[in-house]
């Protein structure tokens, strides 16, 4: 009889609750009890509240357990998970499982079921199939494809990835660069790390068609530090598609070329602004640079330099093996395709969900995600990231779309969705939003620097309860001169968080009756 | 903030008053990598992964080899949270403050650990054992409160179980003093 074959997630939020004890747990028994297994080292598959969630193969597909704890596994060996069996832990089959079932996986397709350093499972899976076809493309048709798909950048700011592409291919420069922002700073997000650790392969396809199509020869991928599972999987995945002509000279014997290497970020969070993130890349401060010009006629080091985030990068591969029709049949008015959602936070199945765009925030907070994970209810969600703003209940039917978001005052942003139960203290996040942006501000223009600072004060004496009335108008007024008078959003944005807490949750803000009366 | 007494220095000063074996290090990374393009972040990495920080003398010895102003250099340096000036403990636990760590107990966990480590941010235990850094988002936001230590990810870290990592750092070091 052949080996049986087990799955234990090596991504890093599996890890974090004991994979890699299991895994050995795992091997330890088996080999106790004489049986022989191969097991394999996959991505999530996204329930990450099931972690460490062990996988079987049978004859009927994939059996799903978990979360298994080392303390679990010799019960789970006593009663024959390796033939699939039933236990309390069980789920049965992992594509029948209801969060699984209903997604529709584009972009996280492999992501879970292969082995992500396996070039082999990963050509087995329809990898490089986009590359091959870009292969026999013009430069002008790969750049026509992604426009005609509909794919908007996924890293916030929404904007149509085909344009910026197209401005790349029509620059003259001797050396062009592709960016890949793999920051994900926002609080709320892991997409781009789980597909950097679970399909590190189809961000290096990506890059790979961005440089074809727009003539840049060689790609840097900006990685936040605090990231050192991703690191190790892009550097081993690199280093495996060099070593199969998928990168370099000449690669598949095209004549082309295109190299990609792993830069690592060192925790400031507005390096994932684009411009800023190319003074990193330069060895510089984090500064953001005055636009124009664009990052795409005079980005890396003065070079014409498309800058992507990991998902949109990610999800051209699909795009060029499938079609654009294909990709822009997902989705709602001028969100087109699919969007990685991340329900974090006070949730109760917490995890990654790929939908198309148009799904309610209702029912990704209680079908997908099963309501609060203290059970106690939702009262407050921000999704966006630390820039987007807290949505109350009454919100809670807005589709994800970005038109959707923009129209209630929000941002859709990477897709992140945070969750908070009714313990919140809105008047609390608000003043984080405030010192968040304090400690981040690269400290270039005023308002940012010093109004944050300032802000964080304000709703201090806000809370306090001085004077309320006179409180209240300053922050109002400082929300208004970030608003306008902020060179990038981290300084334009932080009033979404900050003044939908206190228009939302203005209660929040008065509940120090004592200090009033003192007053 | 520290305050730092500022005297005119009378003597010259010298390029660097680096440990021997620091500047070894140092000059070792930097000759690695300084072909690069941009090379300065991943020199500054690469001295903080050799010796867990970034000392102050490594900065004028950086700059002569980079060709870099001190100024330059040092601004680079205190402008990422990630680089530290001053030696850390034999481990470094990053803690996560964002939301989606505060709104499953991150802010209680924080006064956790701080009362038990007995430091605040930036600080290193009595024992020399842990330095207590924060950290905004782990990428591990749906199973939070979220830590690292070293370069081990934990999620639902309830004070008890941080109590338990602690120790088992503090038991691992002692098994292997590095
Ligand atoms: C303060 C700030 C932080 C940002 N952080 C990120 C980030 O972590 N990752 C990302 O992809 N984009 C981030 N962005 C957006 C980038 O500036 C830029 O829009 C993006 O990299 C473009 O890629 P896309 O078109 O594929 O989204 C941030 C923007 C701002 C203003
Ligand atoms: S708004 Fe803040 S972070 Fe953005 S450029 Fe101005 S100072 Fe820098
Ligand atoms: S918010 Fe703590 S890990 Fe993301």
């Amino acid at each position: 009889m052949s080996a049986i074959k087990l799955y234990v997630p090596c991504d890093a939020s599996a890890l974090a609750v004991g994979a890699d004890e299991t895994a050995q747990a795992i091997a330890a028994q088996a080999q106790a009890r004489g049986i022989d297994i191969q097991l394999v080292r996959n991505g999530s598959r996204g329930m990450l509240w099931l972690e460490p969630l062990v996988e079987v193969e049978t004859a009927q597909g994939r059996v799903a357990y978990g979360p298994v704890q080392v303390e679990d596994v010799a019960g789970l060996f006593d009663a024959g998970f390796t033939r699939g069996a039933e236990h309390r832990l069980g789920h049965g089959l992992t594509a029948a499982m209801p969060y699984l079932k209903n997604q529709q996986r584009l972009t996280f397709a492999r992501v879970g079921i292969t082995d992500p350093l396996s070039l082999d499972d990963y050509l087995a899976h329809g990898g490089y199939q986009g590359l091959a076809n870009a292969l026999l493309m013009e430069q002008a048709a790969i750049v026509q494809c992604v426009t005609d798909s509909g794919l908007r950048g996924r890293g916030g700011a929404a904007f149509p990835a085909g344009i910026k592409w197209r401005t790349v291919l029509g620059a003259q420069a001797e050396q062009k660069y592709i960016v890949c922002n793999a920051d994900e700073g926002d609080s709320g997000t892991f997409s781009d790390r789980m597909v950097m650790e679970g399909d590190p392969f189809v961000l290096i396809e990506g890059m790979t068609i961005a440089g074809l199509a727009t003539g840049a020869t060689r790609g840097y991928i900006y990685l936040r530090c605090e990231y050192p599972h991703a690191h190790r999987a892009l550097n081993a995945a690199i280093a495996t598609a060099y070593a199969n002509n998928y990168l370099g000279e000449n690669l598949r014997d095209s004549g082309r070329r295109f190299d990609l290497e792993v830069r690592l970020g060192a925790g400031a969070y507005i390096c994932g602004e684009e411009t800023s993130l190319l003074e990193s890349l330069e060895g510089k401060r984090g500064q953001v640079r005055f636009k124009p010009p664009l990052p795409a006629l005079q980005g890396l080091f003065g070079k014409p330099t498309v800058i992507n985030n990991v998902i949109t990068l990610a999800s051209v591969p699909i795009i060029l093996a499938r079609g654009a029709e294909h990709y822009k049949n997902f989705g709602m008015g001028r969100s087109r395709g699919t969007l990685p959602i991340q329900l974090a936070g006070n949730i109760k199945l917490g995890g990654l969900v790929e939908l198309a765009f148009g799904a309610t925030l209702r029912e990704l907070l209680y079908d997908y995600g099963g309501g609060s994970l203290s059970g106690r209810p939702i009262r407050a969600v921000q999704v966006g990231g630390p820039l987007g703003a807290y949505l109350p209940e009454s919100q809670f039917d807005t589709k994800l779309d970005y038109e959707a978001f923009v129209e209630i005052k929000g941002m859709l942003g990477h897709g992140g969705i945070v969750v908070f139960d009714d313990s919140v203290d809105m008047a609390a996040q608000a003043r984080y939003a405030m010192e968040f942006c304090a400690i981040e501000s690269c400290g270039k223009c005023t308002p940012c620097r010093i109004g944050s600072t300032r802000g964080v004060e304000v709703i201090d004496r806000l809370i306090a309860g001085e004077q309320p009335v006179k409180q209240e108008a300053v922050l109002r007024d400082l929300c208004e001169t970030l608003t306008y008078g902020s060179l990038c959003a981290l300084g334009g944005l932080t009033p979404y968080p900050v003044l939908s807490a206190l228009n939302h949750f203005p209660q929040d803000f008065t509940k120090s009756p004592h200090a009033v009366a003192a007053a | 903030m520290k305050s730092e007494k500022r005297v005119i220095p009378i003597k010259l000063e010298r390029l660097s008053s680096l440990a021997p074996a620091q500047r070894t290090t140092v000059l070792e990374v930097c000759v690695r990598m300084k072909a690069m393009p941009g090379a300065l972040l991943p020199i500054l990495h690469g001295v903080q992964d050799a010796l867990g920080f970034v000392p102050k003398d490594a900065v004028p010895l950086i700059a002569q080899e980079l060709n870099l102003s001190r100024a330059e250099v040092h601004g680079v340096v205190t402008f990422y949270h990630w680089f530290r000036e001053d030696k850390p403990g034999r481990q470094v636990v990053h803690l996560c403050r964002a939301e989606a760590c505060q709104a499953v107990g991150a802010t209680e966990l924080e006064a956790h650990a701080k009362r038990t480590l007995g430091v605040d941010f930036h600080g290193t235990t009595a024992d020399g054992a842990l330095t207590l850094e924060p950290v905004y988002c782990l990428g591990n936001c749906a199973l939070g409160p979220s830590l690292m230590i070293g370069e081990q990810l934990r999620g639902r870290v309830t004070p008890r179980r941080f109590d338990e990592l602690m120790q088992q750092a503090r038991a691992s070091q002692a098994r292997s003093p590095a």
